[in-house]
């Protein structure tokens, strides 16, 4: 299945390379030439993203973090086959952190292929024009009768020439006008369909591969930083004779809280990186700060500290969810008549959800460089990190250090994880408040407690639903009442109800409310924010309704679905109920839906829309007597239009289903008084290899758009399994993590 | 602060540190192998996987003073230029996603091997327990742990030893 493009033998001929670690040690070259992204294709560089030596080495710049969804490879694949490269001649640097030359560069929200891909491929385009162009001249042919393939431009005649020979003269022809550009036919792509490993799988395997946290210069010191343990509260004294006398350390000191380092461009995250009050330990080795941190004593002042307590959050949904409260988001007609209407069946739910944090593997740190301009010239700063949007640092700098952002230097190393933790800074202005104050550069490493801690959460929630079937077992009526969380009068990021959701794009009678608790914990995108929750509750009512009308689930909701159609006219983005009731045939297909399984054993389903794919789930779950569980297979089926990279795409979806397994099992952060009661993996457990499931996946590789997945396979996972355990058991599961409800995940 | 003297990947190096610095420290700050990685601290994530006298060991909870033995870390697995069986195999088989956790599921995988060359299914469940994959490369570990076994079956075509 997982076939990858390095060859055995290949494969031993790089290894010999591997000790120097030669992917690391390449500096950039400096023929890169700098032109506007959207412009570039009109410039009179070969272009930013391409370069090719004399030798034929083909190098590719990948501008957007690389953070295990694979877009270092993916993005790449679609220049190499439009300029008819041959994939192993081509070799994937990260380009620096330059939105001049770059345009944006970041990684969140599934869309790094879909806002890239015509991109990628205009680049690839006209340098295969370019070099066309070259061949035509050096051959004295006429370019009709050139055709690049396998990184050469071979004549009609069967004369050729490779890239490389090409290369000078290529980077000297015009740039081809974009709206000329023709493209490939998809039925001639040898790369992109394919299955290509990861570019740094080798420096990976190898233990070379540099994240932020294996940052290391001259002269660098270690730094941790301790943040008040109940929320929002401030550093005021600390034993700081003590810890300055620990073995190791250098420096101790108290950082005041600033939330001038909040301040963002970009909406979703503005507020959200204000520097926490606190204590930076620096010293000799990340041991000796860590060790020091252990033995820190600080007296808080917690005027301003979060009340939150989780506790507290369940008993006022509860009264909520009993009371008329709540803002009306939607009200058709009828609605109540269809409710009470005696011909009709109906249902009453309570759902509830946890919040939950990312735990990247790599916990969050930066490297902080700060240069004290002298002598008139301009302070500066050198930053090294993982991040989901780099350019966002250079804003902290500038807006909490008056450092001019063109004097900020960024650094992007892999990424240990993202999931949305990486795309607010706060670790990176922690970093540089502690840099302004410490001489030569100086690396901040989280502890897992802190990451834990001072995570952004996913936040929690709860949904009280009511809903009517009619005579004929047809869903005739849907009131969803929504109880999240806000913070300044907001709803969070992820909470709340969301218009889009199904069956709301299908139905014709439904009612929506949503109240909001006000809450201080700070919460953020968490892979794919708002769905991973709505599907739960959404998809396991719709189970319950199909059991209460007698109904084959499956053929409920394709019913759901109705005719096949785009639920918003010419947006390509939104659900089609053609793809989902495709999706939903072929997983049921697949998974031999309705088949006879083991005493103990049952099969559960889900469809889930997001992120403009079509997802459809089906979990064969065996359960014990004492609630031990395990899920035995999950069986997908997929619409993202055509796969790029094949083996990529199958990682995210055993990836998601996987995360998504974590959670539904045991993940939960509660906060008692502001405190966030979880300290490490010991109180937050992660799947381990024995509780995997068996993974099957399929492709329809409709003739839409490619989209992203990075989220959408998560989503559905959860209620496909808990329909699963109330097949099998008869025992409905309306909380998350199944762990606190008596069922352990083996 | 006390004087120590380790084998590391073969190479003996004296160092002068605290006795209870855990050698995850020691490897990554003191003698600059990254390829080890911290997760958590306290022994439950794996990240931080090396072997001492051939077992793999998490090296986060382990104080350099108790170190007697020959480390191995990732860096060292390779013999010369040749890849680990395992190395080969986890990139034939496209392993990796983020990768932070690696390192360590290697060290852990190759440590099996080494006792267990043709583990099954439950032999890498068990070995493989002390592991945490955040991004959920599970599958792939245990199809490349086997590819890696097989390259050991002396009745298959062997991949080892061929140089190309
Ligand atoms: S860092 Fe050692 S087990 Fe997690
Ligand atoms: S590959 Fe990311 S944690 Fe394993």
């Amino acid at each position: 299945m997982n076939e990858v493009k390095l060859s055995r033998r290949k494969l031993f001929k790089a290894s010999a390379l591997a000790g120097g670690g030669f992917l690391l040690q390449m500096a950039l070259p400096i023929s890169v030439l700098a032109a506007e992204k959207d412009t570039l294709v009109r410039s009179k560089a070969l272009n930013v993203y391409v370069q090719i030596d004399a030798d034929g080495q083909i190098t590719i710049y990948s501008a957007h973090p690389e953070m295990g969804q694979g877009i270092m490879t993916s993005l790449p694949m679609i220049v190499a086959e439009e300029m008819g490269a041959n994939w192993e001649d081509v070799k994937v640097l990260q380009a620096p952190v330059d939105t001049a030359q770059f345009g944006f560069q970041g990684a969140g929200g599934s869309t790094s292929i879909p806002r890239n891909y015509q991109a990628m491929r205009e680049m690839g385009a006209s340098a295969r024009e370019m070099l066309i162009a070259a061949a035509a001249l050096l051959m004295e042919v006429d370019t009709q009768d050139l055709e690049a393939r396998n990184s050469e431009v071979v004549h009609a005649s069967g004369n050729r020439r490779t890239f490389g020979q090409l290369a000078a003269l290529a980077a000297q022809q015009e740039m081809p006008d974009p709206e000329m550009l023709s493209f490939k036919d998809p039925r001639a792509y040898t790369i992109i369909g394919t299955s290509v490993g990861g570019v740094d799988n080798l420096v990976i395997a190898t233990g070379q591969s540099q994240f932020g946290i294996d940052v290391d210069l001259p002269g660098m010191k270690y730094a941790t930083y301790s943040r008040c343990p109940r929320l929002g509260g401030k550093a005021v004294a600390f034993n700081e004779v003590e810890i300055k006398k620990l073995p190791g350390v250098t420096d101790a000191f108290i950082l005041q809280p600033d939330a001038r380092a909040g301040k963002a461009s970009m909406s979703f995250i503005q507020g959200m990186a204000s520097l926490r009050g606190g204590v930076a330990i620096i010293g000799n080795d990340t041991w000796s700060v860590i060790d020091a941190k252990n033995k820190l004593k600080v007296q808080w002042d917690e005027t301003a500290s979060s009340d939150d307590s989780w506790s507290g959050m369940v008993q006022q949904a509860q009264a909520l969810a009993r009371s008329d409260h709540g803002e009306v988001k939607r009200d058709d007609d009828q609605l109540e008549a269809a409710m009470s209407d005696p011909s009709h069946l109906a249902l009453e739910s309570f759902y509830e959800f946890p919040f939950v944090a990312h735990v990247c593997m790599e916990p969050m740190n930066c490297t902080a460089h700060f240069i004290k301009g002298r002598g008139g010239e301009p302070d500066s700063m050198e930053l090294w990190m993982g991040s989901q949007f780099p350019a966002q640092a250079k804003e902290i700098a500038s807006n909490m250090l008056g450092i001019a952002p063109e004097n900020v230097k960024v650094n992007l190393k892999r990424l240990g994880g993202g999931f949305g933790r990486r795309a607010i800074h706060d670790f990176a202005a922690e970093a540089m408040a502690i840099a302004y104050r410490v001489d030569g550069p100086v690396k901040l490493t989280w502890t897992r407690t802190d990451d834990i801690h001072h995570d952004f959460f996913r936040v929690g929630g709860f949904e009280n639903m009511r809903a009517a079937i009619d005579a004929n077992g047809k869903l005739a009526a849907w009131d969803q009442h929504y109880i999240g969380f806000a913070h300044d009068q907001k709803p969070v990021i992820g909470s709340g109800f969301r218009g889009n959701e199904l069956p709301m794009t299908v139905l014709e009678r439904a009612r929506v409310r949503q109240s909001m608790i006000a809450l201080d914990t700070p919460c953020g995108a968490w892979r794919a924010p708002g769905a991973n929750t709505n599907a739960f509750v959404e998809q396991s009512f719709i189970h319950e309704l199909a059991v209460l009308a007698q109904r084959d689930h499956v053929e409920f909701l394709i019913e759901l679905m109705g005719a096949r159609r785009w639920t918003a006219e010419g947006n390509v983005n939104a659900l089609n109920t053609g793809r989902a009731i495709d999706v939903i045939k072929m997983a049921a297909e697949k998974a031999a839906w309705g088949k006879p399984m083991p005493s103990g054993s049952a099969q559960g389903f889900a469809f889930y829309f997001c992120h403009a794919a079509h997802i459809a789930q089906v979990a064969e779950v065996s359960v014990d007597g004492s609630g031990n569980y395990h899920v035995d297979k999950v069986v997908v089926a997929v619409d993202v239009g055509p796969i790029i990279n094949r083996s990529g795409a199958l990682s995210q979806v055993e990836g998601s289903i996987i995360d998504g397994l974590s959670t539904m099992a045991g993940q939960q952060i509660t906060m008692e008084k502001g405190v966030i009661e979880q300290d490490n993996f010991h109180q937050y457990p992660v799947t381990r290899i024995a509780q995997t499931p068996k993974i099957e996946v399929h492709f329809i590789e409709s003739d839409h758009p490619s989209t992203g997945l990075g989220e959408p396979a998560l989503p559905p996972l959860a209620p496909a399994v808990t329909n699963a355990i109330f097949a099998a058991t008869g025992d409905r599961i309306r909380s998350m993590p199944l762990s606190a409800q008596g069922y352990q995940l083996v | 602060m006390t004087q120590f003297k380790i084998e590391v990947n073969g190479q003996t190096h004296e160092l002068d540190v605290s006795p209870e610095m855990p050698l995850l420290w020691v490897l990554r700050d003191k003698l600059k192998l990254k390829g080890t990685k911290y997760g958590c601290g306290i022994s439950q994530c794996g990240a931080c996987t090396v072997h001492v006298d051939g077992v793999a060991v998490r090296s986060c909870v382990l104080p350099i003073a108790a170190v007697t033995s020959a480390v191995t870390t990732i860096e060292g697995l390779a013999d010369g230029g040749d890849l680990h069986p395992l190395q080969s195999a986890w990139i034939e088989h496209d392993v990796p996603q983020c990768g932070y956790c690696q390192s360590g599921q290697i060290m852990s995988a190759a440590a099996l091997l080494s006792n267990t060359p043709q583990p099954s299914d439950e032999d890498i469940d068990a070995a493989m327990a002390g592991n945490y994959c955040r991004c959920g490369t599970y599958i792939r570990i245990r199809k490349a742990v086997h590819t890696a076994a097989s390259y050991y079956d002396a009745s298959a075509p062997s991949a080892i030893g061929d140089k190309g």
